[in-house]
């Protein structure tokens, strides 16, 4: 990398670059250098200004309790966040834990097992997963997912553990296919090269020293993983799993395919929800510009920004904190 | 058992697990693509490039869409590529070390990662109301909105790799900036800069919530930007959730034509990263 323009040494040339020459293109052109990177960072306020302004009006309608009020009902006019919001961190939790052992399974593979030549094409093939567009997901879970759990997941799921008090909440209904769990697992598959590429990423940049020292001692390949290279990372890979719950939260077309779309709220993993994003998706034909339901709807997708914004602010703390100490 | 067999029973464990879980996503992309393949390839037929879309039963196309989706594709890299671009730049040359430099490289990883919806949702606000309709310009700047951040962070990644030799060759020789920039860093970064521009319009050419806030899409033919659009993946997202058994055959045909053309960018702009690294 010594050939590369890095830190202050970067500083020196640069600035002394646009001082002799004196000349009108120049700053004309560092002119708009600047200003699209002060766009950049408008445009953000901009996003975040309309969807304020966008949803005032249901937040002042309703209030404060807009928030986790449960209601929403199109007919009587009330409305309330509560279902949504629970169903989006309920189904990203969901992704995130189908996904993580998946992550942390591949990326041994990838780092530690795969033979050279072998590695580079799955690594390649599992990022497709994450090429594959959105509403790609929502049919083939639509179609293929959702009739697979309803058949063959859900009735012996239902069978065995809804009897069991407590857990067996989680396992109730009846088995529709479509629902929380169907949408988490969707979400896993498409999260899942995201995470895994950054684990690899953050492996990868773990000291050979150290991982050669803990060989020397005789640790198994499991060991080594587990023991020092995971410990090593582990405030990146955090930030990567946030990242991951990130996207989950915000996904729309596949979730809308998969979830139910139910305004209700359930604990039971089969049973069909909404989040945000595929509310917003589902019921904007159905609202008419002015309507307190539009607004209601803007102030929604307003939550999700702020939920998604400190999410993925956290996950970019921690990845960088890493990876470049 | 010893303790030296069960750590080593342990760690063949693990090894086969993990060895599964690869095998596993490896299986869930060939299942997604064979999905495709096998329903997608019996609607595929010449009428779904030549007819535009009818009522069910009538033997519509999806020319209207393909069209569409192509038009708003190709003006939003009209709008976004320069801006991206030039944003990218700023972040490697000028912004470096700066303050304004990182928060516009925090703002531009946000924007990245933000859900594309709430970008349909913010261009509805911004141009839908207050011009009274939606448009194909609406749809396009929403897909620019979506493009910007990828060009920028590939840009800033590819002119940081441009060895400040070369810079400083140029700068020894008197070039103002901006001649050492388009003829000597961007030139060295280019093909860099193209994978990055191709990567975006994979992106673009699949994303289907900001459409629905902002072109709606369009069931006649539609050219015209001032007005309601059809496109691509709206027109699965219709045909998909409808009643009708050819309508879904052609969501279908229309799902494996995007996968087609959005693998093909990808798996394209990688070999091509991977030659310059």
């Amino acid at each position: 990398m010594d050939a590369t323009l890095s830190g202050t040494q970067a500083d020196a040339v640069l600035k002394t670059a646009h001082k002799p020459t004196g000349r009108i293109s120049d700053p004309i052109f560092v002119g708009i250098l600047w200003s699209c990177g002060i766009f950049v960072l408008l445009l953000l306020g901009l996003i975040i200004a309309m969807l304020f302004e966008g949803g005032f009006p249901a937040l002042r309608e309703f209030g404060i309790s807009f928030l986790w009020s449960t209601d929403w009902n199109p007919v009587t006019e009330k409305f309330g966040a509560g279902v949504m919001v629970f169903g989006t961190l309920f189904s990203a939790v969901i992704a995130v834990i189908v996904a993580l052992p998946l992550s942390f399974g591949i990326a041994f593979f990838l780092t530690e097992i795969a033979a050279g030549p072998l590695r580079r094409p799955i690594g390649v093939a599992i990022q497709l997963l994450a090429a594959i567009p959105s509403i790609i997901y929502g049919m083939w879970g639509f179609f293929v997912v959702v009739p697979l759990i309803a058949a063959y997941v859900q009735p012996p799921l239902i069978e065995w553990l809804g009897p069991i008090p407590l857990i067996g909440a989680l396992f109730q209904g009846p088995p529709l296919g479509a629902g929380m769990l169907t949408a988490g697992v969707i979400l896993a598959i498409m999260i899942l090269p995201f995470i895994t590429a950054m684990f690899v990423e953050v492996l990868e940049s773990v000291p050979p020293m150290l991982k050669e020292s803990a060989y020397g001692v005789g640790a198994t390949t499991y060991e080594v993983y587990r023991n020092v290279s995971v410990p090593y990372g582990r405030t990146a890979m955090v930030g990567a799993v946030m990242l991951g719950l990130g996207r989950a939260l915000g996904e729309t077309m596949a979730v809308t395919f998969v979830i139910g779309n139910a305004t209700r709220m359930s604990a039971s993993l089969f049973a069909p929800g909404s989040t945000i994003a595929s509310t917003i998706a589902n019921e904007f034909p159905e609202a008419s510009i002015g309507s307190l339901k539009l607004q209601s709807l803007m102030q929604l997708g307003f939550i999700l920004f702020v939920i998604s914004f400190i999410v993925l602010a956290l996950s970019r703390m921690l990845v960088r904190s890493k990876l470049k100490g | 058992m010893s303790s030296l067999a069960r750590r080593r029973a342990t760690d063949y464990t693990v090894k086969v697990i993990s060895t599964g879980f690869a095998a596993l996503s490896l299986v869930l992309l060939a299942w997604i693509l064979w999905t495709l393949i096998s329903r997608g390839l019996p609607a595929l037929g010449p009428h779904v490039f030549t007819r535009i879309t009818l009522p069910p039963g009538a033997g519509g196309g999806l020319l209207n869409a393909i069209v569409g989706s192509l038009i708003q594709i190709g003006v939003a890299l009209v709008i976004g590529t320069p801006i991206g671009l030039m944003c990218g730049t700023f972040l490697s040359e000028n912004g470096r070390n700066t303050q304004v430099g990182n928060a516009v490289r925090f703002v531009n990883d946000v924007l990245l990662s933000a859900p594309s919806i709430l970008i349909g949702l913010f261009v509805y606000q911004l141009l839908v109301v207050p011009f009274g309709g939606f448009s194909g310009w609406a749809g396009s700047l929403a897909l620019a909105i979506l493009i910007i951040p990828v060009v920028v962070r590939t840009t800033e990644d590819m002119l940081n790799l441009v060895p400040i030799g070369l810079r400083e060759a140029a700068f020894a020789l008197g070039a103002p900036q901006w001649k050492v920039v388009i003829m000597i860093t961007w030139r060295a970064a280019r093909a860099g800069i193209v994978t990055g521009i191709l990567l975006s319009l994979a992106r673009a050419a699949g994303e289907t919530a900001p459409l629905l806030f902002t072109s709606l899409g369009n069931n006649g033919w539609s050219i015209s930007m001032d007005q309601p659009m059809a496109s691509l993946p709206i027109a699965i997202y219709q045909y998909a959730a409808s009643p009708f058994e050819d309508w879904v055959a052609l969501a279908w045909a229309g799902a494996l034509l995007i996968t087609a053309g959005v693998l093909a960018l990808n798996i394209v702009s990688r070999l091509v990263l991977a030659q310059m690294k």
